[in-house]
């Protein structure tokens, strides 16, 4: 079994906490894996920082710069999680861009995730078709799983394809919109949570994007499996520190 | 071999969508009705007279005598230069505003790196009335100073992309996150060969009016319908991909892409991809591209704001790995140096991107039969404060 299965397979709700590896300080990331599992967050989603996040808004561009500056890169990020899992036992996600994953070769950098205990990718710009044709196959072999993305645009078709090519859960983007524009759910972002849950899909949905607090965070998982926050958490890094990650994660599961 | 995009969005192994989930619907839009629209007639119809009445089409394909003499050969040149607003770009606005218009569209965006595509996409949004955001880098901003205010009295709103390099790469990534957040009523007009399928495809389309008259040009004052060589100066690769288009299956036209050296090759201050890039992922395709070991793109230099990008389009990188075209760099010196001779010359001042297509002359020889186009791209008007700089003028 895969720990994102396990985890998604319990009755409680899922909150995933997204930050930037290298960010603030280049070898903050396990000390901020430690602290997320150590308060009780669920599951968490490292990113691998990119020169040019085009679906991240200022906040997620920022620290991949600053990250990227302190000088990560994919290896080095390797090296830090090589011993991850003698500590640490929630589901981990790296969520990237493909250009990286593409130079550092596909299947290498599938059988690294899963030498340190990787569980699933997030690769936004790798489009379903894309996907399927070249790397589903060896994501398989490595026991990774792929989580894809649905927006309020995505027709009910695309979202059963979806759904179909998926075997952990679906990530569903609140709103169109770039990570961390958003704030508050309106009717529109209720009604669609409402709808897509209603589909009746295998996969269960988690939310992103727009979820900053314990408000945000009740309004996304009323009708779905979890939620996922990552610039309310980046900022909250900035201004507090390592240190804050308890109050943070306390504050939004009250 | 084909040198036209497949049913799948590629040229040989180049090309592709990869795009986040948020810009599928708008894409996918695209992709299903790009060829049915532009095939319609009341389409082609418009099109064609806005291209003769607006844009002043066809322009003129002008042998060159002065410059081959000089160069021992027999130069046209091949005048879109000439186009309303000055240069090649007009072309694919008129044509994606067309397009757009039918797709119920409402609201413009648009890149833009020397300004030449801002301009001519602000100019397609005042003839139709259509509100328009052109997205352009802090550092082209200053440099294409002109070109900013033309755009401001067309009545588009210019926003200053602040990440990265802040050129041309940057204003891209701005635009697509604008479109990311703007999904129902935005058509973004891509001013070059890049992007996603279908962009990549259709702007090609609509530039190919390029090399269709020349063809036909040819045709009348040579009497063949084509060249020995068509040369073309290539950033993204539009004015390129128009030049080169009805010409691609043909083996006797040699096809010669010129990009931009900057500094120089070695200098870490180049824009020449093919020579810098290699195979990867850039604004939603897969092309050569100029990035580190570990995928993060790096940042290109280039005296011309229009040459200042680190990929290519997926056509040029399939152009280049399969040896059908030609590809030559041209420093900032020796483009600058070429600019003026053809003001000297021929009295053609031309942009800076077009001088380094010009440029190829000095160190490329052909023989004195040889029938050589380039695409005299765009006019110099824009430019006049680097060339006043660079030559003390």
């Amino acid at each position: 079994m895969n720990r994102i299965t396990d985890r998604l397979g319990k009755q409680e709700k899922v909150l995933s906490i997204y930050f930037t590896a290298g960010y603030p300080n280049l070898d903050d990331t396990i000390k901020i894996i430690e602290a997320l599992e150590q308060s009780g967050v669920d599951m968490v989603e490292i990113g691998l920082p990119f020169s040019d996040p085009l679906a991240d808004g200022p906040t997620i561009q920022h620290s991949s710069t600053i990250a990227l500056e302190n000088g990560m890169h994919t290896d080095l990020l390797f090296s830090q999680l090589k011993d991850i899992r003698k500590k640490i036992s929630i589901p981990l996600i790296l969520m990237g861009y493909f250009n990286p994953v593409l130079q550092y070769g596909v299947e290498r950098f599938c059988k690294k995730c899963k030498e340190v205990g990787i569980d699933g990718l997030i690769l936004p710009d790798l489009p379903l078709n894309e996907y399927q044709e070249h790397c589903a196959d060896i994501f398989k072999k490595y026991g990774l799983i792929n989580v894809f993305l649905i927006t309020p645009q995505t027709s009910d078709t695309r979202i059963r394809q979806i759904d179909e090519s998926s075997k952990g859960f679906i990530y569903m983007v609140s709103s169109a919109s770039t990570t961390g524009k958003t704030s508050g759910f309106g009717p529109e972002q209720r009604g669609y949570f409402t709808r897509v849950s209603s589909m009746d899909l295998t996969n269960p949905l988690i939310v992103g994007f727009g979820i900053s607090n314990a408000e945000t965070y009740a309004m996304a998982t009323e009708h779905t499996k979890g939620a996922i926050i990552g610039s309310a958490f980046i900022k909250m890094l900035n201004s507090e520190g390592i240190s804050g990650i308890l109050n943070f994660v306390n504050s939004i599961k009250r | 071999m084909s040198y036209h995009v497949n049913e799948q969005g590629y040229y040989g192994e180049f090309g592709g969508a990869f795009i986040p989930e948020m810009l599928y619907p708008n894409v996918e839009e695209l992709r299903q009705n790009y060829l049915k629209i532009t095939s319609e007639a009341s389409f082609r119809e418009e099109f064609s007279s806005l291209l003769r009445d607006y844009v002043g089409r066809p322009t003129p394909l002008y042998f060159a005598e002065r410059l081959s003499e000089k160069y021992k050969t027999k130069i046209y040149l091949k005048r879109e230069d000439l186009c309303h607003t000055g240069a090649h770009k007009v072309n694919n606005t008129i044509g994606q505003i067309l397009l757009a218009k039918r797709l119920g569209k409402n609201r413009i965006i648009a890149e833009t790196g020397a300004g030449q595509h801002g301009v001519a996409t602000a100019t397609v949004c005042a003839l139709m009335g259509l509100e328009c955001v052109v997205y352009m880098g802090e550092v082209d901003i200053a440099r294409q100073a002109p070109n900013v205010a033309r755009m401001k009295m067309l009545g588009a709103t210019v926003i200053p992309a602040l990440s990265g390099s802040r050129t041309l790469k940057d204003a891209t990534n701005e635009a697509i996150r604008d479109w990311i957040n703007n999904p129902t009523n935005t058509h973004y007009i891509i001013g070059s060969v890049v992007g996603p399928h279908p962009y990549p495809d259709m702007v090609a389309r609509f530039q190919s009016v390029i090399s269709k008259e020349i063809s036909e040009q040819l045709n009348e004052k040579e009497g063949c319908h084509s060249p020995d060589y068509v040369v073309a100066c290539v950033g993204g690769g539009s004015n390129a991909a128009g030049a080169f288009y009805h010409f691609l299956d043909d083996e006797n036209v040699g096809l010669i892409a010129v990009e931009a050296a900057g500094k120089g090759i070695d200098t870490g201050e180049s824009a020449a991809t093919s020579v810098l890039g290699k195979a990867g992922i850039i604004h939603g395709s897969k092309t050569l591209l100029m990035q580190s070991p570990d995928g993060q793109i790096t940042e290109p230099y280039s005296i011309s704001a229009g040459l200042d990008y680190p990929g290519v389009g997926p056509l040029h990188a399939h152009l280049y790995t399969s040896g059908r075209g030609e590809f030559i760099s041209i420093t900032d010196d020796d483009a600058m140096q070429a600019g003026l001779e053809l003001s000297e010359l021929e009295g053609i001042i031309p942009a800076i991107e077009t001088s380094h297509a010009l440029a190829i002359f000095k160190d490329r020889p052909f023989d004195l039969k040889d029938i050589v186009v380039v695409n005299l791209s765009g006019r110099g008007d824009k430019d006049l404060d680097t060339y006043i700089e660079y030559f003390n003028l």
